[in-house]
């Protein structure tokens, strides 16, 4: 799966896991900060989306604050899959 | 009959598919469970809350029940923690429980896990409209006015709250069974006097 695709896929599993009901794929930009000023998620969502990593992708965080850098928004989750991936190849 | 100071200036009933307002009907559907309250929500009341639809089935309650109650509150009236919330209910979070425990079979959802107790829906009610007065979340096997008018009383005497949203919120297998007052020491027009008899009237006849 080539990163446009992980984008759109990870969009749509976001939409799904945190219940963003009104919201599409096209209402979330690659770039967008997923929380606060962006998708405005909180918390609660950030750990969902800790539970979206491991239910789809088999990844675990090491540590909180790497959580930080990778939920920043779509793209870095995505090139933070696709590294993981690369790396079990 | 008791006659108290206070008085329940607003009812608010969600039973079998309808939304009651003060005895009136403000909005009923065919659907039920939480299909009722998502159309509800968009279509019968125009809620604007995203956050709603990430709540488990007390929360929806809380928030569908709390916007129908406070429809002529004023919020300039009282400071955020003069406003009381005391609620109650037979079988406290069990919905919410049970769909967490499904899930803690795979992936635990903390999504799922923070409704696990059910006073999350005072939680709920009080974010949206900034409330920050005492509250408290009863359960007891059937609506209890007694206990309820007695609590709600000495929040007003001894907690300093001027104003008190109360009541019953349940969900069980898809049927709601809610029953919210206001309750406040200001006469309204048409408001009741604050007693477990009319709290009790209000509730068995909706």
């Amino acid at each position: 799966m080539n990163k446009d695709e992980l984008l759109q896929q990870l969009k749509e599993q976001i939409i799904k896991q945190l219940k963003l009901e009104g919201k599409t794929t096209a209402d979330i930009g690659d770039h967008d900060p997923l929380f606060v000023e962006g998708l405005g998620l909180d918390s609660i969502d950030a750990l969902e989306l800790i539970v979206l990593l491991q239910q789809e992708y088999n990844i675990k965080l090491n540590n909180a604050e790497q959580g930080q850098e990778v939920f920043r928004s779509v793209s870095t989750m995505a090139d933070f899959i696709l590294e993981r991936q690369a790396q079990h190849i | 009959m008791r006659i108290s100071h206070l008085n329940i200036s607003s009812s608010a009933v969600i039973r079998n598919q309808k939304i009651i307002l003060n005895g009136k009907v403000v909005f009923e559907s065919n659907t039920s469970g939480l299909e009722f309250l998502r159309e509800t929500y968009e279509k019968g009341l125009r809620i604007d809350y995203p956050k709603f639809y990430k709540m488990d089935v007390l929360g929806k309650l809380g928030i569908v029940g709390a916007h129908v109650l406070l429809k002529d509150f004023d919020f300039n009236k009282y400071q955020p923690e003069e406003v009381g919330i005391v609620l109650s209910n037979r079988n406290s979070s069990l919905e919410a429980d049970i769909n967490y425990f499904e899930t803690a079979k795979t992936f635990p959802s903390p999504a799922l896990f923070v409704y696990t107790l059910p006073n999350i829906v005072i939680g709920e009610i009080s974010i949206r409209y900034k409330f920050k007065g005492e509250n408290a979340f009863f359960v007891s096997e059937d609506f209890d006015a007694e206990w309820l008018h007695y609590y709600v009383d000495d929040l007003f005497k001894n907690r300093k709250i001027e104003i008190c949203i109360c009541g019953w919120i349940e969900s069980v297998d898809g049927r709601h069974d809610v029953c919210l007052f206001l309750i406040e020491k200001e006469q309204k027009e048409n408001g009741l006097n604050f007693t477990p008899e009319n709290l009790k009237e209000i509730y068995e006849q909706g």
